[in-house]
């Protein structure tokens, strides 16, 4: 277990060192002069001499990137260059808003994937199985702007039920907090609960095929303390793997989504540091997603050696 | 299990009373605007976008102030300032008992230190609106005089703007160049927070020195990018005001007849700007022949200005909601040319035009325009228009800071651009007009034009001035044409029908002092 832990983390921290290059090299192949754009129009060339200096933008490119790789070795990413405010400060505030959300959208999307995904595959071929399958194929297809806008009109504007947009912190106001974060957590969370639902279909459909499931079967075991005792633990472990790979698709929904809900997010962040180009902020802001996103797959691969300890017992053989 | 569902039912409706409650509540002491883009930095000798100056309004006062009629009077200053010494001096008298909302004293000493840092702190964006600034003495507590390299008369309207928001010492030198973190001036609110992409809250300030008008006790400015979020907001009370209403939205909010639509035409302009000779960059670069007929003969361009009916595209491209203009000069401002007609659309004589530039089987070129589906709209309505007169126009949607990039850098044949717009016509027209200037992205260059137009920086009366700029403006978009002017955008705001006291000012900022719900 030592080994195999040694050698994912080893990936990992190799897999960040590219990710630092490609950001860095990314964010300056986006066209458009940083300077121009926070010197506005009317900028001088004096004026944007003055800026490219400040920020160091006139350093060849090496230069440029082994200083932000050792200040953020250090902790330090850098100073928004629009707010003038560090980059970690303003990511620690934005940080919690979209974990929140992510969270709370997980939730949503378990909540309809597996219990959908399992009785679809219990019931297969039934009429239960082809409107989970319909679900599904609804939660895929409707685009998360329409599906926003659809329900903010609904609920907020003609029934008054929820408000349309906005975010309180948790701890300043729960009920406000929950209350404005159920339509933006249920938007982004319906795609990835139909891609979750189909996964839990598949697998437990594998899963309810297989030699030890007939003999629970065979022994007596009724139909329900089969599927929850010994085919589900096994089933959700495709589902676990697929959730740590929509992680990425999630943080690209929050995008839309953040938007659409003004829940000033890292997805917003993202988005408006990119089209001002913000380089500290962009790529302090991607270089943080990155990390997480690989931090997120270290976890699920060894949450898989938790869940089925043969993956385990083979990454040491392996490694033997 | 039965009583669960009655109790379940209560606290539902428990629930929902209290969320219908909140907004109302809290309607009444604050006051939710929407606007459209994040302001950049909250510091007025830093600061650079059209939404920052929103926020300036409510805790940043001038030492001018412009009306609904575009005319300048005092806010911070007692007086109009005097201009003596042949236009070279500007005396400046202050209001007295003035504080900032620091507590700190707003005078002389308070505004010759707002003005030097504007002049010399780095990355200072008021530099260049106040480069005919020489020297800048205090003469006693309450006056200021500005000493001129050059009489310069559009230095009092830029003083009605960030240029001449006194900032208070004690806060500037203590924050430096993050003042715009918690920024201290003199206003009727003050700054309490900012949530970057999220909101700005100011709260009413205990030291300004007219109480009654601020009648909210805080307002909060939110961050609402989208127009259709924007509006489903403002439908569902969530937020009180909505600042840049799409034009095809105002015609409905007017009908459903719970929203007070203001409408308001804007003092800046939205047109074509064709690269003249912009082949290495904008100046300082030198200019050069791109040989092409667009550029190089003034016939082309003319026929594609006679192709373009100005009054169907903002029917089309803006629901009829804009102002259609062919000048710099926006209609609402008092150095419009009142008797100046935009030239009507001539099929028949474009085609003359282009057949006579040697382009009778028709001509083709690019055209830039910013990324967006407005902006679409307005290039597809040009492009149809066009092609009757023989324009085959292929459009080039890119990012707004590309775009930007690539018309400096001279890589376009024309990019359909606009310009927010400034009290006094020379900041609509002199950095984009005379040879050499910063906005030049066209490199036109006209000796002739520069004079003129340096005249009317030195006269300071209106009549004079009117004169010089109908000369100009018959020179430049008329005949040389490297801006082809189509409309002047209108700055729409919605409010519900309680909330009474919003005065509409052409540069579509909102001002909120004497607002209040009925």
């Amino acid at each position: 277990m030592f080994d195999y832990l040694v050698q994912r983390l080893a990936i990992s921290v190799v897999t960040l060192a590219v990710i630092s290059v490609i950001v860095f090299t990314g964010v300056r192949m986006i066209p458009g002069d940083p300077a121009r754009v926070m010197a506005g129009t009317e900028a001088d060339e004096a004026g944007l001499a003055e800026i490219r200096a400040k920020y160091g933008l006139t350093d060849p490119l090496p230069v440029q990137y082994l200083r932000w790789v050792g200040l953020a070795l250090r902790g330090d990413l850098g100073e928004s260059i629009r707010t003038r405010e560090t980059v970690v400060a303003t990511v620690a505030k934005k940080l919690p808003v979209t974990v929140e959300l992510a969270c709370l959208s997980i939730l949503v999307a378990l909540c309809i994937a597996i219990p959908v995904g399992v009785l679809s595959a219990a019931r297969r071929n039934t009429v239960w199985d082809y409107l989970a399958n319909s679900l599904s194929l609804c939660g895929l297809s409707v685009p998360s702007f329409w599906l926003g806008i659809m329900l903010i009109l609904l609920l907020s504007v003609r029934l008054h039920w929820l408000p349309a947009s906005g975010f309180v912190p948790l701890w300043e106001n729960p009920l406000g907090n929950l209350t404005r974060m159920l339509m933006p957590a249920f938007v982004l969370g319906v795609t990835l609960g139909a891609v979750l639902m189909r996964q839990t279909r598949n697998s437990m459909i594998e899963v309810l095929g297989t030699d030890y499931i007939r003999t629970a079967y065979s022994k007596g075991l009724r139909g329900r303390a089969v599927i929850f005792r010994h085919a589900i633990r096994n089933g959700l472990i495709p589902v676990v793997t697929i959730l740590g790979l929509q992680m990425g698709a999630l943080m690209g929904g929050a995008v839309v989504t953040e938007q659409i809900f003004v829940v000033p997010g890292f997805g917003r962040l993202i988005v408006e540091s990119v089209f001002t180009r913000d380089y500290p902020l962009v790529q302090g802001v991607v270089l943080i997603t990155a990390s997480a996103y690989v931090l997120i797959n270290l976890l699920v691969d060894i949450s898989y050696s938790l869940l089925n300890p043969r993956i385990r017992v083979k990454g040491a053989a392996d490694a033997a | 299990m039965r009583m669960r569902r009655p109790l379940f039912a209560m606290a539902a409706l428990g629930l929902g009373l209290v969320l219908a409650a909140a907004p109302a509540l809290a309607q009444k002491k604050t006051l939710v605007v929407a606007l459209n883009e994040d302001p950049d930095l909250l510091d007025p000798t830093l600061a650079r976008t059209y939404v920052g100056r929103i926020i300036f309004e409510q805790m940043c006062e001038k030492l001018y102030e412009i009306d609904e009629n575009l005319r300048i009077y005092p806010q911070l200053a007692a007086d109009l300032p005097v201009v003596s010494d042949g236009g070279k001096t500007v005396t400046i008298k202050l209001r007295p008992n003035v504080k900032f909302n620091d507590g700190t004293p707003m005078n002389a000493e308070a505004v010759r230190y707002s003005l030097d840092r504007h002049l010399n702190m780095k990355g200072s964006n008021r530099r260049s609106e106040l480069e005919s600034v020489n020297s800048i003495d205090v003469m006693d507590a309450l006056t200021v005089r500005l000493r001129l390299k050059v009489p310069f008369s559009p230095l009092l309207a830029i003083l009605a703007d960030r240029a001449g928001m006194p900032v208070s010492p004690a806060a500037a030198n203590k924050l430096g160049d993050k003042f715009g973190t918690a920024p201290v001036c003199v206003g009727p609110w003050q700054f309490v927070e900012r949530v970057a992409q999220d909101r700005i809250v100011v709260e009413r300030s205990p030291h300004y020195f007219d109480k009654s008008v601020a009648k909210f006790d805080r307002l909060v400015f939110r961050i609402i990018p989208d127009d259709n979020v924007r509006l489903a907001n403002l439908r569902s009370g969530d937020i009180d005001m909505m600042h840049l209403v799409g034009p095809t939205d105002a015609a409905n909010l007017r009908k459903e007849g719970k929203y007070e639509v203001s409408n308001v035409t804007g003092i800046g302009y939205s047109g074509l700007t064709i690269n003249l000779r912009n082949k290495n960059g904008k100046p300082p670069a030198p200019p050069g022949d791109l040989g092409t007929p667009l550029a190089n003969d003034p016939r082309v361009r003319e026929a594609l200005d006679l192709s373009i009916d100005r009054v169907a595209l903002n029917q089309v491209a803006w629901d009829g909601q804009y102002t259609p203009g062919c000048t710099p000069i926006s209609p609402v401002s008092p150095f419009a040319d009142k008797s100046r007609k935009c030239p009507t659309r001539d099929v028949a004589k474009a085609k003359k035009l282009l057949a006579d530039a040697g382009q009778a089987n028709g001509y083709s070129f690019e055209m830039m325009i910013v990324n967006n589906p407005q902006q679409r709209r307005v290039a597809e309505v040009i492009q149809g228009m066009a092609k009757e007169a023989g324009f085959n126009i292929s459009l080039k949607p890119t990012e707004f800071a590309s775009a930007l990039n690539e018309a400096d850098a001279g890589k376009n044949q024309a990019f359909l651009i606009g310009w927010s717009g400034r009290v006094d016509p020379d900041a609509n027209i002199f950095q984009f007009q005379t040879c050499g200037a910063s906005l030049n992205t066209s490199q036109a260059c006209d000796e002739g034009l520069d004079v003129i137009l340096n005249r009317a920086r030195e006269v300071s009366d209106v009549a004079q001035r009117i004169s010089l700029y109908r000369q100009a403006i018959d020179k430049f978009a008329f005949s040389r044409r490297n801006i082809l002017y189509f409309y002047h955008l209108n700055y729409i705001v919605s409010y519900p029908k309680s909330l009474k006291g919003y005065k509409a000012v052409p540069d579509g900022l909102i001002r909120l002092k004497g607002v209040s719900w009925q």
